[in-house]
């Protein structure tokens, strides 16, 4: 049953309202039944959709992930295992796939998911009418841009269904991390033939994977109940899950602690460092694939020129920043790539081993040959949205140049849309704050962000030897494929139109009844794989 | 009576209009759009949406359908739950924020009331000293200090009381009550007081009391409706407070009502989820006003003709 909540309740006259409120809360559906073990999550901000196509946060995501499957899925250590697809053949040429589906795929009302199923989700993904989000990932299979962009109907996207568990998909061009993208909730199928704009608040939510919908408090938690009509049933050990709204990490801490959440979503960093052992120990702290910068306007002097941005990167000391701004665990970056990510090796600029006043010697010889000096110092901006996090590192970060180089840095904070809306203007920035994180393992996910044609590119950063050398690695094999991105990330070292600062790590807090539980580098956590100790 | 009753409602309309003009203004005013994020949408997807939402229309066109929109009363979708209409969000939420807040004002009036009235009756004694502390302190100490303070002793420590969430039990609603409750107590309280010491003073205490009768029957039946006047006109400024109160308390709480829609509409620039809430919080206020005067009327015989 889908039960709204609290939007059912009908105030009567005589008594105030407040006592027919609390009565109908009393009684409403949504109180817990005595005796049953959930699993509560702390899933952070409120759910926007549960509309697979639809998803933009990461807490969307989260609970998407429980309510429905793709071709292809993730292990608990992020690895790529079949999903709805048990197996498939990819073509000599890189350019054809087919999936073969489980004949035992079924959708949470028992009807099977069919290679159909798949082909009407692949199509309404990319279709402009859905408007989704991240359709862009997408982008490799064959027509598709055309029909994200209107030139097309979504009929002509190259995804076919031989029959009903035989799925074919032909791509544009050779894309080895291809299976990575169809784990995206982009990729999803979707159930029968209606889906107009806000098809899950239609009870009930018809979904293909571990769990289905139970309640949708918006504001408040969505609570699943197992799947069992899920081709893997068997292995699901949990049969209730609560994605909890935490919105303020502070309180979610606070109730991890009086044991009301089992999983948090964050741990403020103010209580790292004073945690008591008992708690340490449940605190999981991990690699994520994302990334904090400073990007440079590079289309407006002084920044155009690559000497001087080399300068500022060199002195900007990622440790201190690491350790004394930040200081729960996250990783100083010297490069664009993080490190251990698929399908690229890392390449660290030659200065990352060097000592401190090496690098300081170093960017004080490149910001006097870019023709500033203490008489005649840089003045610059930087740019961020208002956050005491993001105030903390554009202080310290000013307070170095100022140090080592003698600029004379101004900072300038905005509202986080207006701040958007400057970066993309590119008119008045110099230096603005910057962070990406990637959808999916594979260095593309961050190099491509620094294409020339890349519309989320505001540093209007654009090298032909960059974005040659990432065309051409598209249609490489593995090795080859490793080396163009070495070269393409050398570029990105010799021109520095980003100051990598530091890589993101992922807190959770975990509880030690939860069992199953793995870090990875996407931080994606399905409720499937974990387990509940009573 | 009943003419001026329907003239005061209508003066509603005017007032509302105004109000949803302004927020309207402001609201597009502000630099940014609904769909600005880290990761911009492509150019086809975002002209999608905004013709989808009108929001490719020129300004006074989007008002024009908004106030269409309103007058059949739609309150239009919301661009960051796109599951899901305004209307659904408010519906969802009003119950849980009119519930806390209703709570939270009526504790405030009757142990505002009372603890001014003890205060009152003992003078520069110490149950008074330990009101005025109390309600110093009530004043002083914001509610989004209070808040975690509570959560801190009596669910993390001592483990009664839930530390937040929502599942509809009476216990999870004590704590964010009393957080929302405290400033208002503290200053009814201290209006209280006054009101007492002042009415205690009149001729017509002394009357009564030289009547003989019990002390307790002076202050409830002769002292206590004068009183009132006081504490019922800060009434209307008490539920602006518990309005503005509650959007801080229902997020440190995890409570799911209308108060955070607020704040989070205003930051995603989600036009038609703030203007929603505007109205709503615009509707209650100036009604609760209106009852606030008629209640002041029926009390004060002054003001009845």
């Amino acid at each position: 049953m889908y039960a709204r909540g609290a939007i059912e309740f009908h105030v009567g006259k005589g008594l105030p309202t407040y006592v027919w409120l609390l009565l109908g809360l009393l009684c409403s559906g949504s109180v817990a039944q005595a005796g049953d073990v959930v699993l509560r999550r702390g899933n952070g901000p409120d759910v926007e959709t549960l509309d697979p196509h639809q998803v933009r946060s990461v807490a969307a995501g989260n609970v998407v992930r429980d309510l429905y499957e793709g071709l292809v899925s993730e292990a608990p250590d992020g690895s790529l295992i079949p999903g709805v697809a048990e197996r498939w053949d990819i073509s000599a040429d890189g350019l054809v796939y087919v999936f073969f589906l489980r004949d035992t795929a079924r959708w949470s009302n028992g009807d099977a998911v069919t290679a159909a199923d798949f082909v009407a989700g692949l199509r309404r993904s990319v279709d402009p009418q859905t408007a989704s989000p991240s359709s862009q990932l997408l982008a490799p299979i064959a027509q598709a841009s055309a029909v994200m962009a209107g030139r097309s109907p979504p009929a002509a996207l190259a995804v076919q269904a031989l029959d009903e568990h035989r799925l074919q998909i032909g791509l544009q061009s050779p894309t080895p991390y291809f299976l990575a993208l169809l784990v995206n909730p982009a990729a999803y199928p979707v159930h029968g033939p209606v889906h107009g704009q806000g098809f899950t608040s239609a009870a009930p939510l018809v979904s293909n994977g571990a769990y289905q919908l139970q309640v949708w408090m918006p504001q408040s938690h969505i609570e699943l109940r197992r799947n069992r009509h899920y081709w893997n049933d068997a292995a699901t050990r949990i049969d209730r899950v609560q994605h909890i709204v935490t919105e303020d990490m502070g309180s979610e801490f606070q109730r991890f602690r009086a044991g009301e959440l089992d999983i948090t979503e964050q741990v403020p960093a103010t209580q790292i460092a004073a945690m008591a052992p008992t708690l340490r120990r449940q605190l999981r702290i991990a690699d994520y694939l994302g990334i904090y910068y400073y990007g440079f306007n590079v289309s407006q002097p002084p920044f155009d020129q690559p000497g001087l941005r080399r300068a500022l990167s060199l002195a900007v000391d990622r440790e201190v920043i690491v350790r004394k701004v930040l200081g729960s665990g996250e990783r100083a970056a010297y490069a664009w790539l993080p490190p251990h990510i698929a399908g690229a090796d890392s390449l660290q600029p030659p200065w990352a081993s060097w000592t401190r006043d090496q690098r300081v010697a170093e960017a004080r010889r490149l910001y006097e040959q870019a023709g500033y000096s203490a008489q005649y110092p840089l003045r610059t901006e930087i740019l961020y949205n208002t956050n005491d996090y993001h105030q903390k590192i554009a202080l310290v970060i000013a307070a170095m140049w100022k140090q080592f180089l003698g600029v004379e840095t101004r900072l300038r904070n905005e509202e986080t849309k207006v701040f958007l809306q400057s970066r993309r203007e590119r008119r008045r920035t110099q230096i603005f704050r910057g962070s990406w994180v990637s959808d999916y393992d594979d260095a593309s996910g961050f190099l491509d962000l620094l294409g020339g044609h890349n519309p989320r590119n505001d540093t209007s950063y654009v090298s032909q030897r960059y974005d040659a050398a990432l065309n051409a690695a598209t249609h490489l094999p593995e090795d080859a494929r490793r080396q163009q991105l070495r070269d393409a990330q050398q570029q990105l070292i010799d021109d520095a139109p980003v100051i990598p600062i530091y890589f993101y790590v992922t807190k959770h807090l975990v509880s030690p009844r939860v069992s199953g539980w793995q870090d990875n580098a996407l931080d994606h956590h399905y409720s499937r794989d974990l387990g509940l100790s009573p | 009576m009943s003419a001026r009753l329907l003239r005061r409602l209508l003066e509603l309309l005017p007032t509302l209009l105004l109000l949803v003009t302004l927020t309207f203004a402001m609201l597009h005013a502000a630099p940014g759009g609904p769909f600005d994020s880290e990761r911009a949408l492509p150019e086809a997807t975002r002209v999608q949406l905004e013709a989808r939402y009108h929001l490719d229309q020129p300004l006074w066109r989007q008002y024009l359908i908004y106030l269409g929109d309103l007058a059949h009363g739609d309150l239009g979708p919301s661009y960051q739950y796109p599951d899901r209409s305004v209307a659904e969000l408010i519906g969802a939420g009003l119950p849980v924020s009119a519930l806390l807040g209703s709570l939270a004002m009526s504790l405030a009036l009757i142990v505002g009331m009372a603890l001014g009235i003890i205060a009152a009756m003992k003078p520069h004694r110490w149950q008074d000293r330990a009101v005025m502390v109390l309600a110093v302190g009530g004043l002083s100490i914001p509610n989004f200090v209070l808040a975690p303070l509570l959560i801190l002793l009596m669910a993390v420590s001592l483990h009664a009381l839930p530390a937040g969430g929502w599942s509809g039990r009476p216990q999870e609603l004590l704590l964010p009550v009393l957080a929302l409750a405290l400033p208002q107590i503290a200053t009814i309280a201290r209006l209280t007081r006054a009101a007492m010491l002042e009415v205690m003073q009149t001729p017509w205490i002394r009357t009564a009391r030289a009547k003989g009768l019990s002390e307790r029957h002076v202050v409830l039946r002769h002292a206590l409706r004068p009183v009132l006047l006081p504490v019922i006109s800060y009434l209307g400024p008490a539920a602006a407070g518990t309005l503005t109160g509650s959007v801080v308390i229902e997020q440190i709480f995890g409570l799911p009502g209308v108060g955070r829609y607020f704040v989070l509409g205003a930051l995603n620039r989600d036009y038609g989820l703030v203007l929603g809430v505007v109205l709503i919080y615009g509707t209650l206020i100036v009604l609760f006003n209106f009852a606030v005067d008629l209640l002041y009327a029926r009390l004060d015989p002054r003001q009845r003709e």
